[in-house]
């Protein structure tokens, strides 16, 4: 656990700092700070890779940039706010790291930020999913 | 307090017509005293992102199972759910919510096993609304707490357990699930996380008919001439028929139980909530695969 990256600790104690409800407030919040598709992916949506395991249409694109930098991109509809709640935490907390530093990510992250309680179990498998999906990715890409 | 039916002629034909309302109506009567609207979704914070003026939201799974064993909260827990969302026992309440009122009917539900008697559905949810153009706010709901009385839970009525199922054979049974998870191809729906059901299939002899068959594609309720060609002339149930429908956890076959018991009068419907989540990962119990109904188990004891 110690080896989880500042940004990742950083948001695990906000969320764990506040109430069951407060969190689901924060987790809007997340779901708000999505940021838009960078235009190359919206001109090719081939590139991206659907989430099946979610509960709505997730799509998501892992990158390394030419320092080596890992960014997650990920597009999901309005009407989907706690899977794109949970694709922005991982957007967010990923940003910029490094790929090895990504794939030490302990796969259980996602339970362990306090949204069992407010979330549901089935619908924290979603955010499983795509951290999963986004190391499988880069492992293909540093092949 | 006596809040109006809707009488949209659809509703008409419908057994129940009482129990559902336009999105038209709602506009209209959205305020009327003795009226609450209850937003209930599948995605847990998509009240927040927007909500119908002066609705309050109820969530499945934060608010109407209990935390600790697997089941509903208890007539306490419910009278305090209540009186903190301004709901009194005499209130008519109107749900409304995401994927064709899916979740919505899985309130109304649990509303019916608590005996709440006036609580309607909003015929084409969130999702007609929203496509209607009709006003959404982020603005909070005022409440004024009630004092709901405890009311115990009456399970027997609408809600089958295993043991039910397992005396049921020889009598329906609706699966509402897909078509791959009823084969056994999948445990779980298509496009969801795999929810750890140890065996994949169906309970033996339960007719296949999805859920989403009952909605159309604006998310309304089908007519009801439709309803009878699914659920009668298709899946072969007759008046009279004592029926069990089920699904995953139960919320599916909410809807199913809905259209059963209020659209098409059927008056013996129960819903098992245990679902294929505890059928499919019980011992002993028998288990049909692929895309035939499967013939009546022999009793092993």
């Amino acid at each position: 656990m110690s080896e989880l990256p500042a940004q990742l600790t950083e948001i695990q104690e906000d969320f764990l700092a506040l109430e069951q409800k407060d969190r689901l407030l924060l987790l809007l919040e997340f779901a708000n700070d999505l940021p838009e598709l960078p235009q190359e992916f919206q001109d090719h949506p081939d590139l991206l890779e659907r989430v099946v395991e979610c509960q709505s249409p997730v799509f998501i694109f892992v990158e390394l940039d030419a320092d080596g930098a890992f960014h997650l991109h990920a597009t999901a509809p309005r009407e989907s706010p706690t899977t794109r709640g949970f694709a922005s935490i991982l957007a967010q907390g990923l940003d910029g790291l490094s790929a090895e530093q990504v794939l030490a990510v302990p796969d259980d992250y996602p339970q362990s930020i306090g949204l069992s309680e407010a979330v549901s179990p089935l619908r924290l498998r979603g955010m499983s999913a795509m951290l999963g999906r986004a190391k499988r990715q880069l492992r293909e890409r540093i092949g | 307090m006596t809040v109006p039916f809707d009488t949209t002629e659809k509703f008409t034909a419908y057994a129940h017509p009482a129990k559902l309302v336009s999105t038209e109506w709602l506009a209209k009567h959205r305020t009327d005293p003795g009226l609450v609207v209850v937003e209930s979704d599948e995605d847990v914070l998509l009240y927040e992102v927007g909500h119908i003026r002066g609705s309050v939201k109820i969530d499945w799974h934060t608010d109407l199972n209990d935390k600790v064993n697997r089941d509903y909260i208890e007539g306490a827990a419910f009278a305090e759910l209540m009186s903190s969302k301004g709901i009194a026992r005499d209130s008519t309440v109107v749900i409304y919510g995401d994927k064709s009122n899916w979740w919505a009917a899985y309130a109304l539900w649990v509303f019916t096993l608590f005996g709440h008697e006036d609580v309607r559905l909003l015929d084409g949810g969130r999702t007609k609304w929203l496509a209607e153009e009709r006003e959404m706010t982020t603005d909070a709901s005022p409440v004024s707490p009630t004092d709901y009385p405890v009311v115990d839970r009456n399970d027997s009525p609408i809600r089958a357990f295993k043991d039910d199922v397992l005396a049921h054979f020889g009598k329906p049974l609706i699966d509402v699930r897909s078509d791959e998870e009823y084969s056994g191809a999948r445990t779980t729906m298509p496009a969801y996380p795999e929810e750890g059901a140890l065996r994949g299939g169906h309970i033996p002899t339960a007719a296949s008919v999805p859920w989403a068959r009952a909605a159309a594609t604006d998310s309304t309720f089908r007519t009801r001439a439709e309803l009878d060609d699914i659920y009668r002339t298709e899946a072969g149930l007759s008046d009279g028929d004592d029926v069990i429908a089920y699904c995953r956890i139960g919320e599916r076959s909410s809807h199913t139980w809905f259209v059963l018991t209020h659209l098409l009068g059927f008056q013996n419907v129960r819903n098992y909530d245990g679902s294929w989540t505890e059928w499919g990962n019980a011992v002993a119990v028998p288990i049909a695969v692929g895309t035939e109904p499967g013939t009546t188990p022999v009793s092993r004891r």
